[in-house]
């Protein structure tokens, strides 16, 4: 990584700095009020380093993810932008990009998206004119070069940490360090995996990583997250898309009586937690729970990752 | 159907070498608007069509990935899966069918001489080309006519094809 900050922002110097990092997901209200947004908002900023403002993830239509952004950079808080290739083409993306870091958003997730057909409102067009890696280069592009795809120049160029998804969880397998590999080539920084709940596979999959000789070329953030029940632990597994629960995830929680399932899938994420922070090349954990951002903050403070560093500054250390 | 010639990944890519080669010397009649196209349009429809399931998005780039057409995919990925894959290597949005990325990849690998190019990074599909001839496009060079912008960026690999090929020997994938 460049001695260089891309942008100074919360999260790269957290990052930069070597320290474990802590992002979360907000959950866009649906709703046309900005308070939902920051009632969610104040519970997660004291636990986290940068805080995910969704993009209509599962393809369900919520607040978007840009205006979120808006709202958070307002209120100083530090988000990180996601772009989905889903809804909009190559021109309103390269715009959104540009008001993005005009309202100070510092780091940008380039994703391909979840499928339409995921969501609430299967009958929509997909778009898809991008895929994320395209994303991702146009984005560094924009960055590095100070140009639109068309090749007209930018007078000032957005400053982004370009974060990317990987799913180290499904197949092809053998494929997928190397997609890593392509992700960094076209410009990834950080990366933020899938829900992990099969830690061995994550070691096997970081090993290969580690193999190519990428792992101090970008800061991998792990995916957690706690499963509320038995029957959310079902619904995820076979509804969202990518999500990989191993069986004995499940079985643990379906041992447990019903009315301390939630308690049990906390530990599982707690216990999944202090196992990833402990593997080679994990630079953080990324943590999402539906509409549970209260859980999320009791997660991130009972897997002792809590109080995060200030401005994520080194000489605020201890 | 002639799609089980797809599984013939190594024979294809010998054709499409032959192919290019044959097609050269067509190139001064082989233009778009052409007395011909309409005849190449229609012979790729119906040829590609059978083989390779082809959505004539007219910059094809069958050889780069595993001779599977990436259009297929529901996504119209170009450059590899999402993550929606299923466990069992099925497609997100159709759970019935394989997703056309794992089959690029197992295909891919029987592939010496193009199969290293599913590590390359695909640049946007150019949807004007949508329904024109991918063979003519290739001859005069139109499907490499990039967006100013993307072809002044360098891009430097971040892992050699040595390199990948000598460390995925060692790796025991299940």
């Amino acid at each position: 990584m460049d001695s260089e900050l891309r942008t100074g922002g919360r999260l790269e110097r957290v990052l930069h700095s070597g320290r474990f990092a802590v992002t979360a997901e907000l959950n866009p209200p649906d709703s046309a009020d900005a308070e939902d947004v920051y009632r969610a908002a104040i519970v997660l900023s004291t636990v986290c380093d940068g805080i995910n403002a969704v993009d209509a993830s599962g393809a369900h239509c919520h607040m978007s993810s840009v205006a979120i952004c808006a709202l958070l950079t307002r209120a100083g808080y530090e988000p990180i932008y996601q772009v989905a290739c889903r809804d909009r083409n190559r021109i309103a993306i390269q715009g959104d990009l540009l008001g993005a870091a005009a309202m100070g958003v510092h780091n940008v997730l380039c994703i391909t998206g979840d499928d339409v057909s995921a969501g609430d409102q299967p009958e929509a067009k997909r778009v898809f004119d991008f895929d994320s890696i395209q994303l991702l280069r146009t984005a560094r592009m924009m960055r590095d070069d100070g140009f639109l795809l068309s090749g007209r120049k930018l007078t000032t160029r957005p400053r982004f940490l370009l974060g990317a998804a990987a799913n180290p969880f499904v197949p092809p397998f053998e494929w997928r360090p190397l997609r890593l590999a392509k992700k960094i080539a076209a410009g990834a920084d950080f990366i933020q995996t899938q829900y992990c709940f099969d830690v061995p596979r994550l070691q096997e999959y970081l090993n290969q990583v580690e193999d190519l000789g990428l792992l101090d070329k970008v800061y991998i953030l792990v995916g957690v997250g706690p499963l509320r029940s038995e029957r959310a632990a079902e619904y995820m597994r076979t509804k969202v898309p990518g999500v990989v629960i191993p069986d004995e995830v499940v079985e643990r929680l379906h041992k447990t009586p019903k009315i301390q399932q939630r308690e049990e899938g906390k530990r599982i994420c707690i216990e999944i937690i202090q196992q990833v922070r402990e593997l080679k090349g994990v630079d953080g954990v990324h943590v999402m729970a539906y509409r549970q951002e209260e859980l999320v903050a009791q997660i991130i403070e009972e897997a002792g990752l809590f109080p995060r560093p200030r401005s994520g500054m080194k000489k605020d250390r201890g | 159907m002639l799609r089980f010639l797809q599984n013939y990944p190594h024979f294809l890519e010998v054709v499409f070498d032959l192919f290019e080669r044959v097609l050269q010397p067509f190139r001064r009649w082989l233009k778009p608007g052409s007395f011909w196209e309409p005849a190449v349009i229609w012979v790729e429809e119906v040829g590609k069509g059978a083989v390779f399931d082809c959505r004539m998005c007219g910059q094809c780039i069958l050889h780069s990935t595993g001779m599977t057409c990436s259009m297929t995919c529901p996504k119209n990925l170009r450059n590899g899966p999402c993550g929606g894959v299923r466990t069992n290597g099925h497609c997100e949005v159709y759970p019935e069918k394989p997703c056309i990325w794992v089959q690029a990849y197992e295909r891919s690998k029987d592939m010496p001489r193009y199969g290293y190019e599913l590590m390359d990074i695909q640049p946007p599909v150019n949807r004007r080309l949508e329904g024109t001839a991918s063979w003519i496009n290739m001859l005069q060079g139109i499907d490499r006519e990039l967006p100013e912008g993307w072809v002044n960026v360098e891009d430097v690999a971040v892992v050699t094809p040595q390199v990948a090929e000598e460390v995925k020997s060692t790796w025991t994938v299940n």
